[in-house]
């Protein structure tokens, strides 16, 4: 793309217009507050691959295992409204993978049901979208091929030692388990970009989300099995699929000289070319600025 | 298998018709207990809760720290052979020891899933500050854990001012009559 934006750069603007994907774009509370790098970050890198996301308009909580905990009602009318706010004819992408399975479950589930997509109609007072299209982050790279959009991809991120990190997103509810599986994803991803992939066995394990606050010893035994078998494999530093696992591998970490924890959409959007890093690194609570300039990602 | 008797079952029967869950299929295999990342942390396996239940065990069911220790991750789930959600049925355990007003066995987790309602009822959306200073006051432990609230707050990860959905009226409609 880069190439042939340098021909014609009129004619370029109207192909780039035309290819151009668009996506409504659920963020949820986590990416909004503590996560707000990963959601820049992400909004960088879809326009570098000229993806054009529109935040889906008062959007509210997913109700997250929270409302499942203690009320059910709750639990499925929260996911409900957003349903109903979604634009007609374009996919629904929702970053957070505990959002994501909220809202595909209870969408699924009115899918399946006559009298629940009646409750759906009557209190939000739409007809229920039978073809909405709801997908995760991961699935826009199955869809749009990141080396077409940059030279020489394999030199982007230097050989940086990644353990890719997946926490529960691949574990999914029997309800879904015939949904797409996105194991693989981010290596491939990052194996293209010219990273030296770390494979570890706890790239799956929970981070212990909430456990976090409530049960923070049981929280940081946890977390800090994740990062030290990281670290052992021979990590430089850990990449998240998920803003929520991202703070708690941050915060509940009581190791000496953790590795830092990037988001997986940092390291897209730099490999892309991204310039403003500034706003999102002093955000990090384990700085990964030493490590990204030893590497040489990172100039000044 | 064990046969059980009619009051046995009654408990059975009113935790499978309410998750829509059918655990007998359960073969006690225990891979969901071998994944399960919290384990050390629950009294019973994951397994053994459903057991509990088969067993007509109520009480012992709806008190065990399990049904709260339990973050609904589907570690277990995505191993089961039998495909048994059981996040789900711990969901529904946990709904029917809050409507007995059973004892909650860890009510520092029930303590925090209120106070996010709380926010979400209020604003839309969680407040995360708010989540966090309400849940220690009610505690009455504000100074624990400082460190890490702090640090959070200096890295702008507990935002000042909640993020909110305009409609109210649709969140009233949400959260009707609670
Ligand atoms: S994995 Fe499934 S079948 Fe095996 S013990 Fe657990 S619930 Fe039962
Ligand atoms: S869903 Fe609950 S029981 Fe199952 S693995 Fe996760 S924490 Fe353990």
């Amino acid at each position: 793309m880069k190439k042939r934006l340098k021909k014609s750069s009129k004619a370029n603007e109207n192909s780039r217009q035309s290819d151009r994907l668009r996506f409504s774009f659920f963020p949820g509370c986590s990416l909004k507050a503590s996560g707000h790098e990963n959601t820049l970050s992400l909004l960088k890198f879809c326009d570098s691959v000229n993806i054009e996301l529109k935040e889906l308009e008062d959007w509210n909580c997913c109700g997250s295992s929270s409302a499942h905990s203690v009320d059910r009602d709750v639990a499925e009318k929260l996911p409900m409204r957003n349903i109903s706010l979604a634009p007609k004819g374009i996919p629904l992408m929702i970053a957070c993978p505990s959002c994501l399975i909220r809202i595909k479950s209870m969408y699924l589930k009115i899918k399946g049901d006559e009298t629940l997509k009646q409750e759906y109609e009557d209190l939000w007072g739409k007809p229920f979208d039978e073809d909405l299209e709801i997908i995760h982050f991961f699935e826009i790279l199955n869809r749009v091929r990141i080396d077409d959009y940059i030279d020489r991809p394999k030199e982007k991120l230097k050989k940086l030692k990644v353990a890719p990190y997946y926490g529960c997103m691949l574990s999914m509810p029997p309800d879904l388990r015939f949904e797409k599986s996105y194991y693989g994803i981010m290596e491939k991803t990052l194996a293209t970009l010219g990273a030296d992939l770390i494979s570890f066995g706890y790239g799956s394990r929970c981070c212990g989300t909430y456990l976090s606050v409530a049960k923070p010893q049981i929280a940081q035994k946890v977390v800090n099995e994740i990062i030290s078998r990281a670290m052992e494999a021979g990590a430089e530093c850990m990449v998240t699929a998920c803003s929520m696992c991202h703070l708690n591998l941050e915060i509940r970490c009581s190791l000496e000289n953790p590795i830092p924890i990037l988001h997986f959409s940092e390291l897209l959007s730099m490999a892309l070319g991204a310039e403003d890093q500034k706003k999102w690194f002093p955000r990090h609570i384990v700085d990964p600025v030493p490590l990204l300039k030893k590497r040489g990602l990172l100039i000044s | 298998m064990i046969t059980l008797d009619n009051e046995q079952d009654a408990f059975a029967d009113e935790i499978k018709t309410r998750s829509g869950i059918n655990f007998s299929a359960c073969l006690h295999c225990q891979s969901c207990a071998n994944g399960c990342p919290f384990l050390e942390g629950m009294d019973y396996a994951p397994n053994a809760v459903l057991r509990l239940i088969q067993l007509g065990l109520e009480e012992t069911a709806l008190k065990c720290s399990t049904i709260w220790i339990c973050v609904g991750c589907n570690t277990c789930s995505s191993y089961c052979p039998m495909a048994i959600d059981i996040s789900a049925v711990m969901d529904e355990l946990r709904h029917k020891a809050i409507e007995k007003g059973i004892k909650i066995a860890e009510p520092d987790v029930l303590n925090f899933h209120n106070e996010v309602l709380n926010t979400v009822k209020k604003y839309g959306r969680t407040h995360k500050l708010e989540i966090m200073m309400r849940y220690k006051l009610k505690k009455m432990d504000l100074f624990s854990d400082m460190g890490v609230g702090l640090k959070m707050l200096k890295k702008r990860k507990l935002d000042l001012t909640p993020s909110k959905v305009q409609d109210e009226k649709a969140i009233e409609k949400i959260f009707k009559g609670k």
